[in-house]
């Protein structure tokens, strides 16, 4: 049995405690996109700057719990400054280690359904995608014990369906 | 209406469950004696005692209701109102008689002034769809509160939508009680006052009398939403006043799927139907038809038999328990939380609502330090405790808290000051993680 000590990693407590990238960037021209989880009321705001192709500045705004704001924290971090394509890769790999796969429990998945919706599924885990895609999910591995309490998977999933939708939202208006 | 005399589906003394089924004058409640007639109780969780702290989101089901239902399903079921044969006439009168005890049990003189809905949200829904797209049109009023349930809220939002009507809020003040100051302006005008009798995030109980007296002043019908408040107390709708009310059977011992709307005979009468379908109906011709009788004008299709029946054994053993004594018991325990609660953590837990002696339900809510509501609610499940977090399906009232959530430890019979400790005890443990 999963203990509480999988869920709260050192790591996650530490972005939670001390959260990076927090604040918000003046939209426009930054892009700005909202998630809710409507069972839980937690919402996140992603303020996303693109600038040739890089994502320049990202900024999160919102409430939540410590896995919902960990995992925002630590996507910030992992997408600032890289390529949006390189963004895109992070996101699937970390989709892929918030999927079930293995466990394949039913219920409290909703989360890993919807992020799932738009993505190919495969049987690769998220530091088999993020080795395809050459990154590498560093910080962000601590986030896979929360898959071990499937209700939370929806928690840490928020943000990174939120940055898919600024994301999107950028190519939109870049007219791509 | 006929209403069969015997309930064979009781269990019968002594050979079932030791519970008290025999009538009582007002005692004590026995909780030692009640947690015994829940199996789910002595579950173990985490290697710890199931400490079941939900009952408003959902209470436990007690043994006589779940014998009767089995029973019901091994020895009697058949559709209703249908066969003439043997198994379908017992049916008709366990489901009709399974009416008649919930009439009796909110002082329903009428048993056809009880409808079976499939929750107290249907029940709301009903009222809406059914009087309220009937009876309001543009500009019509009505009035709601703050402290609601979305269930009390969002129905009536879709009415202002769609059909222009215009919807006014009760407000709160800072203890939790409804700011009633200026409550006949509110009122003026309206058609109708939708109002909870139990807060299912603060535990307020507000003044229902006053306010059903000033609606009808006002020339308000008024429903009310019983969903916290059945469950844990004497309620008598014709005491109450109201011309709506509506519960639920799953908090109060019965299984889900099972609903109660209660409401005036001729308001019931003058309302069109909601579902439409078998049951409902009288005859059917290709060019319309004429419905069926209240209340099975509102039952359309086969309606949930075994769990009104499983409602008629909730009702069964909350009488034989005696509400007063359940209330008493549960505002004893609600006390003893708060004061426990505050005693240990001080300042660094706020407890939410009505402050005591403010007369509350058994519900509190709280917020420890700023730990996350879905964390600590984590941190409790390791301890076997098991609280509700999250906006409770009342964000109007979460904003006007100014919290996106609260955990939230909810009361029922079977439990006990030792359940309480545990919650105290558990809450300190997330100082590890989030300290």
């Amino acid at each position: 049995m999963p203990g509480l000590e999988d869920l709260y990693r050192e790591i996650i407590l530490d972005h939670y405690r001390h959260p990076r990238n927090r604040g918000e960037l003046e939209s426009p021209p930054a892009i700005r996109a909202e998630g809710f989880n409507p069972l839980c009321g937690d919402e996140v705001v992603v303020y996303l700057a693109v600038d040739d192709g890089l994502v320049s500045d990202l900024k999160v705004s919102g409430q939540g719990c410590s896995i919902s704001q960990s995992s925002a924290s630590m996507m910030s971090a992992a997408v600032k400054g890289k390529t949006i394509s390189q963004a895109r890769a992070t996101i699937k790999a970390f989709r892929a280690m918030m999927s079930l796969h293995g466990h394949q429990l039913d219920g409290g998945a909703d989360g890993v359904a919807a992020l799932s919706s738009d993505a190919e599924m495969d049987d690769r885990t998220g530091p088999e995608v993020a080795a395809d895609e050459g990154i590498t999910l560093g910080d962000l591995e601590a986030l896979q014990g929360v898959v071990k309490f499937p209700v939370r998977i929806k928690c840490a999933t928020l943000s990174w369906h939120t940055l898919a939708q600024a994301l999107h939202d950028a190519e939109a208006e870049s007219g791509g | 209406m006929e209403v069969a005399a015997v309930t064979p589906v009781r269990p019968e003394p002594g050979t079932g469950h030791d519970h008290p089924l025999a009538p009582v004058v007002r005692r004590d409640l026995d909780v030692a004696r009640v947690k015994k007639d829940f199996p789910l109780l002595e579950r173990v969780v985490h290697g710890k005692r199931l400490v079941y702290l939900d009952s408003a989101s959902s209470s436990q089901k007690p043994l006589a209701v779940l014998d009767t239902m089995d029973r019901y399903y091994t020895t009697t079921h058949a559709n209703v109102h249908r066969g003439v044969y043997q198994i379908a006439q017992e049916a008709t009168e366990l489901y009709e008689s399974a009416r008649a005890k919930v009439a009796r049990f909110v002082g329903a003189g009428d048993p056809g002034e009880i409808v079976f809905t499939k929750n107290v949200t249907e029940a709301i829904n009903l009222v809406a769809y059914s009087w309220g797209r009937h009876n309001l049109g543009p500009g019509d009023v009505v009035v709601t509160s703050e402290l609601e349930h979305h269930a009390d809220f969002v129905p009536w939002l879709q009415l202002r939508e769609e059909k222009g009507a215009e919807l006014r809020i009760l407000r709160l003040r800072p203890d939790g009680t409804l700011d009633l100051d200026n409550l006949d302006q509110v009122l003026d005008g309206a058609k109708l006052l939708a109002i909870t009798a139990a807060s299912n995030v603060l535990g307020t109980l507000p003044p229902l009398r006053r306010l059903v007296d000033a609606a009808h002043d006002a020339g308000a019908l008024v429903l009310v939403d019983a969903a916290q408040y059945v469950p844990h107390q004497s309620a008598d709708v014709r005491q109450i006043g109201a011309d709506f009310l509506g519960f639920t059977g799953h908090k109060m011992l019965g299984p889900t799927g099972i609903g109660v709307l209660w409401a005036r005979r001729e308001l019931l009468e003058d309302m069109p139907p909601f579902l439409t379908g078998g049951e409902m109906i009288r005859d059917v011709r290709f060019d319309g038809f004429t419905t069926n009788d209240v209340p099975w004008k509102f039952e359309a299709g086969t309606p949930p038999i075994a769990e009104a029946v499983g409602l008629g054994a909730a009702v069964d053993y909350l009488e034989a328990l005696d509400m007063g004594a359940v209330r008493e018991h549960e505002r004893a325990l609600t006390a003893y939380a708060i004061e426990a609660l505050k005693a240990r953590y001080g300042s660094a837990l706020v407890v939410h609502g009505p402050p005591q002696p403010e007369p509350r339900a058994g519900i509190v809510s709280f917020t420890y330090k700023d730990v996350h509501a879905h964390d600590l609610s984590q941190v409790l499940d390791e301890a076997g405790v098991c609280v509700r977090a999250g906006h409770h399906c009342a964000k109007p009232l979460m904003r006007y808290l100014g919290v996106s959530a609260t955990a939230r430890a909810s009361f029922y019979i079977y439990n006990d000051e030792a359940d309480v400790d545990a919650l105290v005890d558990a809450i300190g443990q997330s100082d590890t993680l989030f300290g």
